[in-house]
């Protein structure tokens, strides 16, 4: 039985290489100089939808929303092997928390009618791991987080191995389901040639900038990467952005490393000797 | 969503598996109570499971809560999200609780989201610390007062944000495991449980649960008053033994970055950072830890701190109380000869 799977993706700051260049001098971090990247574990979740589709045939689309930007890694989806891609943007998208963004997914999700929905367990810039169980909740679908394997999958039947942190547990369940997965999951596969050069030259209509030549050109190529906006998802306004969303931002401090008395210690054995001692005098240890 | 309710209570999700009651539920218990204190209002928690786990009521309230919301049935045996979901779900409306709090443990991920937007409330995901605050809207001057402080580490831990949430309540937040202190059980509190009616049935658990295994965590880093943590600048796996044996003649547990556990020398149970465990020791000995932030975000509330790096300038030494240059195959056995003959 064949299978149509559809994986979240999401475009992240690359918060994990932060180098001297991407830090300012107080101290605080220049989001401008990080790299943009796809989101580590969706592609995690990619893979395990590929692995699907090699397995049982089917259908992989990839959906992302952001910015036109975020094209990129749609592209990056379709040159490691997927069928299709979606782009959800629209400048009222902007403001969303999480809940916001599930309902505004969900309405892209409920268009391609999926048998399995695939997303990373978290993204790197937030690290909240609640836009999936949010979705599934959305889609009134079943989930299951924290996904490393795939036991079977047998008509409307999954069996996955999944980590409960000091474990695991190996659950079934009936389709459609919302798998998040984890990083131990698999080794992403790399782009591949054939599908990189198919694909190098696809656009989205926003990377066209309206263009209406260039994009019926694309289209009629097979080269236009869909892209939908909130009435084209015919979305209920008082869900999405900042209206739809029940968190605010009070505050954002940059941390500062700040030196806090800091007391170098020769590395003799005086010194070490002194250091131990006043740590045994202040009850630190002994 | 429910409405604004001052008067509604403060709740924490009890979560226990096979009757035992997850560490995080109880650190939760301290802060829960401090925040309900400030507040005005009752502390509860809620305790859903079979029919075995009423014992843990009485535990919850010598931990600190007023009141018990117990909801007993067997097909509540298992933690399954939907089920959970929706008994909190009915109790959340029944009750009107201002503030609902999760432990960041992996059924508290599972289960909050999916929570919060059932009952279209915002949700805060691992917080590092909560508090009670006022916010105002600059542009139309509206203040809100006592709204919980949600307060997380974001951007791989480089920002520190607040959220808040004033206008859809519950306000909800799951807390990271280990940044609470655990609180001291009082034996002769006393507290009110209150047992609830559950209605479900065999179609609220879509999952079935074919085969389990649970691994006892090789190391306690919470519980430990001293941890030694290595990092890249180790070196190697042999080289690792230092860390061991410096741990060992403190009676503290060995620690590591992430970097080190990708290299493979020392397994994850040992990791402490943004992606581990986040610990407060007495004492915290980075050796050869350069001091990326993720790290950091960890272990920088530690007592103390000494920091042993052969670069001068490495970021670790920003929040160390002890800084030493040098190489650690040289300093790891001086210490540990000083500790033996001092201690």
């Amino acid at each position: 039985m064949a299978y149509n799977c559809v994986v979240l993706i999401k475009q992240v700051p690359d918060t994990k290489r932060i180098t001297g260049q991407a830090m300012n001098e107080d101290g605080t971090v220049n989001r401008a100089a990080l790299p943009a990247i796809f989101n580590p574990e969706d592609l995690n979740a990619l893979e395990m939808a590929l692995q699907i589709k090699d397995t049982c045939g089917g259908k992989v689309t990839a959906v992302a929303m952001g910015l036109p930007a975020a094209s990129d890694v749609l592209r990056e989806a379709l040159f490691r092997g997927a069928d299709d891609a979606v782009l959800v943007t629209d400048r009222r998208c902007a403001a969303s928390d999480t809940l916001a963004t599930s309902y505004i997914l969900s309405c892209a999700v409920k268009k391609l009618k999926a048998d399995i929905v695939l997303c990373g367990r978290q993204a790197i810039d937030g690290d909240t791991a609640q836009v999936g169980p949010q979705l599934a909740e959305k889609l009134g679908i079943t989930q299951i987080t924290y996904v490393e394997e795939i036991k079977e999958l047998k008509d409307d039947e999954i069996s996955v191995k999944r980590n409960t942190g000091n474990g695991w547990q190996q659950v079934k369940t009936k389709l459609p389901v919302l798998l998040t997965v984890i990083d131990e999951a698999n080794t992403p596969r790399v782009a591949g040639a054939k599908m990189l050069m198919k694909n190098k030259k696809a656009r989205t209509p926003a990377e066209l900038e309206g263009d209406a030549g260039k994009i019926k050109e694309l289209e009629q190529k097979g080269l236009l990467i869909k892209q939908w906006d909130l009435d084209f998802l015919e979305a209920d306004m008082q869900w999405c952005g900042r209206d739809g969303s029940p968190t605010k931002v009070h505050r954002i401090q940059s941390v500062v490393l700040a030196a806090k008395g800091t007391k170098q210690i020769e590395a003799t054995q005086d010194g070490l000797n002194d250091m131990i001692h006043e740590l045994i005098v202040d009850h630190t240890i002994g | 969503m429910i409405k604004v309710n001052k008067k509604g209570e403060v709740w924490v999700f009890a979560e226990q598996h096979r009757g035992k009651l997850e560490d995080t539920s109880l650190e939760l218990l301290s802060r829960g109570s401090i925040l309900a204190k400030q507040l005005g209002v009752k502390f509860a928690a809620v305790l859903l499971g079979d029919n075995n786990v009423k014992p843990l009521c009485d535990k919850l309230i010598h931990f600190g809560a007023d009141k018990v919301y117990l909801a007993q049935h067997p097909l509540l045996e298992h933690y399954q999200t939907n089920s959970y979901n929706k008994v909190i779900y009915d109790l959340i409306h029944k009750y009107e609780p201002q503030i609902v709090l999760f432990g960041a443990t992996p059924t508290g991920r599972d289960l909050a989201p999916r929570l919060a937007s059932a009952v279209k409330a915002g949700l805060t995901a691992d917080c590092t610390d909560l508090q009670i605050g006022s916010h105002e809207i600059k542009k139309t001057g509206e203040k809100y007062d006592n709204l919980l402080m949600q307060i997380r580490p974001a951007f791989g831990g480089n920002i520190i944000a607040t959220i808040i949430n004033y206008d859809r309540w519950p306000q909800m937040a799951t807390v990271r495991e280990g940044v609470m202190p655990m609180p001291e059980a009082n034996g002769t509190r006393k507290g009110e449980i209150i047992n609830e009616t559950v209605h479900i049935n065999q179609l609220d658990l879509p999952i079935e649960i074919i085969a389990e295994h649970i691994q006892a965590k090789k190391v306690n880093l919470k519980a430990s008053r001293v941890i030694v943590a290595g990092g890249a600048g180790v070196g190697s796996k042999d080289n690792f033994k230092l860390v061991y044996d410096l741990a060992n003649c403190l009676g503290g547990a060995p620690g590591a970055t992430r970097a080190a556990v990708d290299l493979g020398f020392i397994d994850r149970d040992h990791q402490i950072g943004q992606t581990g465990t986040t610990v407060r020791p007495s004492l915290y000995i980075a050796v050869g830890i350069s001091g990326a932030i993720q790290h950091q975000s960890g272990m920088s509330d530690s007592q103390k701190i000494i920091a042993i790096n052969n670069d001068p300038d490495a970021p670790i030494f920003n929040v160390a109380h002890y800084k030493i240059v040098g190489d650690l195959n040289a300093i790891i056995p001086m210490m540990i000869k000083a500790i033996k003959e001092k201690v």
